[in-house]
């Protein structure tokens, strides 16, 4: 027990107290021990995850490619009106074998034009809106549920967290995909049903990130002192834990976007997502199944978009992990 | 502290502490959870901080000091025993009715990295004690809050700097700042220098210093250094095992401790003379503090004690005063240590079983 | 131990009563006329009212779901609506299929994804290490479905075309009946889902390798002399395993539930396909058992993961 009471203080602090003095701005005469930290005003964690990010070339790539197609989806009316073609219009002289095949690339479909003889780019074009409007919906409501949720548990704790952790064992126990299915087939399919049934089965995944990270905060001293301070659950919630949350959950957020993406090209693939003549990646997938053996391009373009998204919502995902918490990160990689 | 503080010394109290009690169960169990035992972390305290005072709290890790400082603040529920804010019982109080009085008490916590939010700018964590309790328009607090930095040494520019990019003194400042706000009668502060250097210690506790005289301040300081807590008390009370064991004015209790583990403390604590600390004789405790959750009987302090005797094991002293001491120097002990007993010559008394190894 | 099971193995059961209330619940306010679904347009009042007698479609939801839970607890899945065969059956012959082209993927994306994580790990920034990152990234990217097009693209149609047709492009033949037809009809739909899986096991051994590997003990290891390949194997590779062995757990279980996507475009006649066109039918006995199925197989995987680990990591205590 002598080891904790010898911790040496007594060495006369009356002689140093006097002459540290200091209720002058800090780093204006104090000891070297606080050095006032000059030039850099306040850059900010975010700031400086940002300045490594930079630096990543994949990630920056990823990230020009993701404002392309963001681009291309918002301008998609204007960019079918420039090609001459609508999402639905069937070409019958130039887009369509007298056999009623598609016909390869050319110079009046760039990306050739399916079964229907409808031009594949204008089409792969507005697939764009549908995939990235119902992967970053979806994913957005599940994050916003499953912070709400996690937060709540993580927080609260006792029963509230037994409750809300059961609540998400079960979804996270639902066979996923099937029971989309079966949603979509006794309500209906469409963009918004698409958008709530992918939401609704990855939140328990980010509830549970939350709850986890929650659970630590929850303990740290600065939680007491605000809690000391008068500051009231919801308050310290959203003020003190969340903004300790929003790496983790800034990066699930990337990395949950090419996975809403592929559900939705899945569902539609099966033909339970938005309903056709609407043009989708998954459903343009799905009508070439029958014709890829004569039609390459048919499932070449969608398929390639689609992959292309994915890949860029993830190497961004990865590059956004990595300057967020670089230990966590690809461990040698430059 | 000083001597106009020293003025006060019958003045009334500004927080009191009645028999406070506080226990954490141990819960365990498949489906419902049974309490299979409590930690006794304070056991049975009465304690009365007056206005203008300092009172320091010693002992030893684990020894409830901060948990009473918890319970002192609300931040835990006293199983039972009372809690008075200038007279008013402010034990039972629901956190609504509780908000008012956090404004007159505020607690400055021991980790400087651990006690400020590391995603917030400081001017916004000195800030939260306006924003939390309603004071002024987001665009009137700055000029307050950098007016609190200057106040507590820091440079009033850093407003928007994160705490990541200030020392640990630095940060200890932040958080005085913080607990500066609102202009409170009472700052408890739980270890607030233990966690940093040395030389850096003695510019907190000056800066603490000086706040107090110039408004007023009392404290109830806290710490497991004794040296520290002689500097800045008027008054100190020793606590072990969740009692309070020996309370006294800081001189008296340096000069004449009664209470064998008081003893111990200051014979391991570091002298600055050293003529005296040559003179002095180390007192070693055997064994390890014992468990709270299973306090000995009796006097908690007896198998650890070389006084101790049947009466030990089987009787809880009282706090009071004892022969031949001023009223103002309390000590739980059958066996007050006399002036110029020499404790490392006497040996207990008791059964073997009742004695730490 | 013993009282860790019996807690894990509760709520297990209390996660499946609720999926079974949730699946149950919600066919129940589905807005689907099912009588007419079973005996067609043509039925007459009267049919329609005795379908609905039989089915007891006529009594209150809770005494529905009451008979629903007694006959599952003889062992009773009901019968399907569209065919009324017993979907005990249904889910038997389903069952082989979906078993064999999960086992048969699982080994090849464990195989291959922890070999590759290993040698990224032994030797990163190497060319094998870019390379295993690239592909694991494409992997994590690639939506199955996409995957099992391309396969059936290249390693089907373009081979057959050119008069090698080493691959059928679906179908599927019992084990029992010709092990080795068996194996060939499910090749192309194994590489499908192993390639897509595969990708998370390539990344999680090559972190927790390379995490491992930089830690004390594997440094005390070397300069003790222990071979490298010793060390790599014996040392690091056995704690890296665990969170690879939870992962492997959740992902074979959710197969097992059924490989939808898979089945569907190999024309497998697995759990996934089932549970497809009995959606697609509206056949509710049959989607209930399949969703149950798939979930008990989820919530057993879990268990199992969760024991798994304390066996593998002596730090981990069950309590």
């Amino acid at each position: 027990m002598s080891a904790d009471m010898t911790a040496d203080s007594g060495a006369g602090p009356a002689d140093t107290v006097d002459a540290a003095r200091s209720t002058a701005p800090a780093g204006g005469g104090t000891s070297a021990a606080e050095p006032s930290s000059g030039a850099i005003e306040g850059r900010s964690p975010w700031q400086l995850a940002w300045l490594l990010l930079r630096r990543d070339k994949a990630a920056m790539i990823s990230l020009g490619f993701i404002v392309f197609i963001s681009l291309v989806a918002a301008l998609a009316p204007l960019l079918a009106h420039l090609i001459g073609y609508g999402p639905t219009d069937q070409d019958r002289t130039n887009g369509i074998t007298v056999d009623g095949l598609p016909v390869g690339p050319s110079s009046a479909h760039w990306f050739g034009t399916d079964n229907l003889g409808r031009d594949i780019l204008v089409r792969v074009i507005y697939g764009t809106q549908v995939s990235l409007l119902v992967g970053v919906a979806s994913t957005l409501l599940a994050v916003a549920m499953g912070v709400l949720v996690g937060l709540a548990a993580g927080y609260f704790g006792s029963v509230v967290d037994t409750v809300l952790s059961r609540a998400m064992d079960v979804v996270l126990s639902f066979p996923f995909l099937l029971f989309a299915i079966a949603l979509v087939s006794i309500y209906g399919s469409g963009l918004g049903i698409s958008v709530f049934v992918i939401a609704f089965f990855t939140w328990a995944a980010v509830g549970r990130i939350v709850r986890g990270q929650t659970l630590s905060i929850r303990e740290k001293e600065y939680i007491e002192a605000a809690r000391s301070l008068g500051a009231g659950d919801l308050r310290i919630m959203f003020v003190d834990v969340l903004p300790n949350l929003l790496a983790p959950v800034i990066v699930y957020t990337t990395l949950l976007i090419p996975i809403a993406i592929v559900f939705e090209a899945t569902l539609s693939f099966l033909g339970l997502g938005v309903v056709p003549p609407t043009p989708t990646w998954g459903n343009m997938l799905s009508d070439s199944q029958d014709f890829y053996q004569v039609a390459w391009w048919f499932p070449f373009f969608p398929g390639l978009a689609l992959l292309l998204t994915t890949l860029a919502f993830n190497l961004l995902g990865d590059g956004v992990r990595d300057a967020l918490d670089p230990r966590a990160g690809r461990l040698f990689q430059d | 502290m000083s001597d106009d503080t020293r003025a006060n010394e019958s003045g009334e109290a500004l927080i009191e502490v009645r028999a406070a009690v506080k226990h954490f169960p141990i819960k365990q169990g498949v489906i419902v959870k049974r309490e299979v035992g409590r930690v006794h972390a304070v056991e049975g305290v009465s304690l009365a901080v007056r206005r203008g005072e300092t009172l320091g709290l010693v002992g030893e890790t684990g020894c409830g000091k901060s948990t009473l400082a918890r319970c002192v603040t609300r931040l835990h529920q006293l199983t039972s025993g009372q809690i008075l804010f200038e007279g008013q019982d402010i034990t039972g109080l629901s956190r609504s009715q509780v908000r008012p009085y956090r404004r007159r008490m505020q607690m400055i916590f021991q980790d400087p990295y651990g006690s400020l939010n590391p995603r917030r700018r400081v001017g916004s964590i000195i800030g939260d004690p306006f924003a939390i309790h309603g004071e002024g328009e987001r665009d009137e607090r700055k000029p307050k809050v950098q007016e609190l930095m200057e106040l507590v040494g820091l440079n009033p520019e850093h407003y928007n700097r994160f705490p990541a990019e200030f020392s640990g003194g630095q940060r200890q400042r932040i958080g005085v700042a913080r607990a500066l706000a609102l202009k409170p009668s009472l700052i408890v502060a739980d270890e607030p220098v233990s966690a940093l250097d040395v030389s850096i210690q003695a510019q907190i506790i000056n800066l603490l210093d000086d706040l107090q005289q110039e408004f007023g301040l009392t404290y109830l300081f806290i710490s497991h250094d004794l040296s520290v807590v002689r500097h800045v008390s008027d008054r100190i009370a020793v606590m072990y095992l969740g009692q309070v064991v020996e309370l006294a004015d800081s001189e008296e209790l340096h000069g004449r401790p009664r209470h064998p583990y008081t003893n111990a403390l200051l014979s391991a604590a570091s002298v600055a003379d050293p003529d005296q600390a040559a003179a002095r004789q180390r007192i070693v405790l055997t064994g390890d503090v014992p468990s709270p959750v299973a306090p000995p009987s009796g006097c908690r302090f007896h198998p650890r004690c070389p006084k101790a005797q049947q009466i030990c094991v089987e009787q809880v002293p009282a706090l009071k005063a004892r022969s031949g001491d001023p009223d103002t120097h309390l000590t739980a002990c059958h066996f007050p240590v006399e002036p110029g007993e020499d404790l490392t010559r006497v040996t207990a008394t008791i059964p073997e079983e009742e004695r730490a190894e | 131990m013993l009282r860790f099971l019996l807690r894990r193995l509760l709520s297990g059961v209390l996660v499946l009563w609720l999926i079974s209330v949730f699946t149950f619940g919600l066919f129940f306010v589905a807005p689907t006329d099912v009588p007419r679904l079973i005996c067609g347009r043509l039925c007459t009042q009267v049919q329609i009212d005795l379908i609905t007698k039989q089915l007891g479609l006529d009594q209150p939801i809770l005494v529905q779901y009451w008979h629903f839970l007694e006959r599952l607890f003889h062992g009773d899945l009901g019968y399907s609506y569209y065919n009324s065969e017993s979907v005990n059956t249904l889910i038997a012959s389903a069952l082989p299929v979906t078993i064999s082209l999960a086992i048969g993927a699982a080994v090849l994306w464990l195989v291959g994804g922890v070999s590759i994580g290993v040698v990224s790990a032994v030797k990163p920034r190497s060319f094998l290490d870019r390379s295993g990152t690239i592909l694991a990234l494409i992997g994590l990217s690639m939506p199955s479905f996409l995957i099992g097009i391309l396969l059936l693209y290249f390693l089907f149609f373009l081979l057959t075309t050119h008069g090698m047709a080493w691959f059928p492009p679906s179908g599927y033949v019992s084990i029992s009946s010709d092990p080795l037809e068996w194996a060939h009809h499910l090749v192309l739909p194994w590489c499908a889902l192993a390639f897509i899986t595969a990708a998370t096991y390539i990344r999680l051994t090559r972190n927790q390798m390379l995490e491992v590997l930089g830690e004390d003990y594997i440094r005390t290891a070397k300069s003790k002399g222990i071979a490298r390949r010793r060390v790599t194997v014996r040392h690091a590779l056995r704690a890296a395993l665990t969170p690879v062995v939870t992962q492997f757990g959740i992902d074979l279980a959710t197969l097992l539930g059924g490989a939808i996507v898979t089945e569907q475009i190999f024309g497998l006649p697995g759990l996934g396909r089932l549970a497809v066109t009995s959606v697609i039918r509206q056949d509710q006995p049959v989607v209930i058992a399949t969703v149950l199925l798939a979930a008990v197989f989820i919530v057993l995987a879990n268990i199992v993961v969760d024991l798994l680990y304390a066996v593998l990591d002596p730090r981990v205590r069950l309590t």
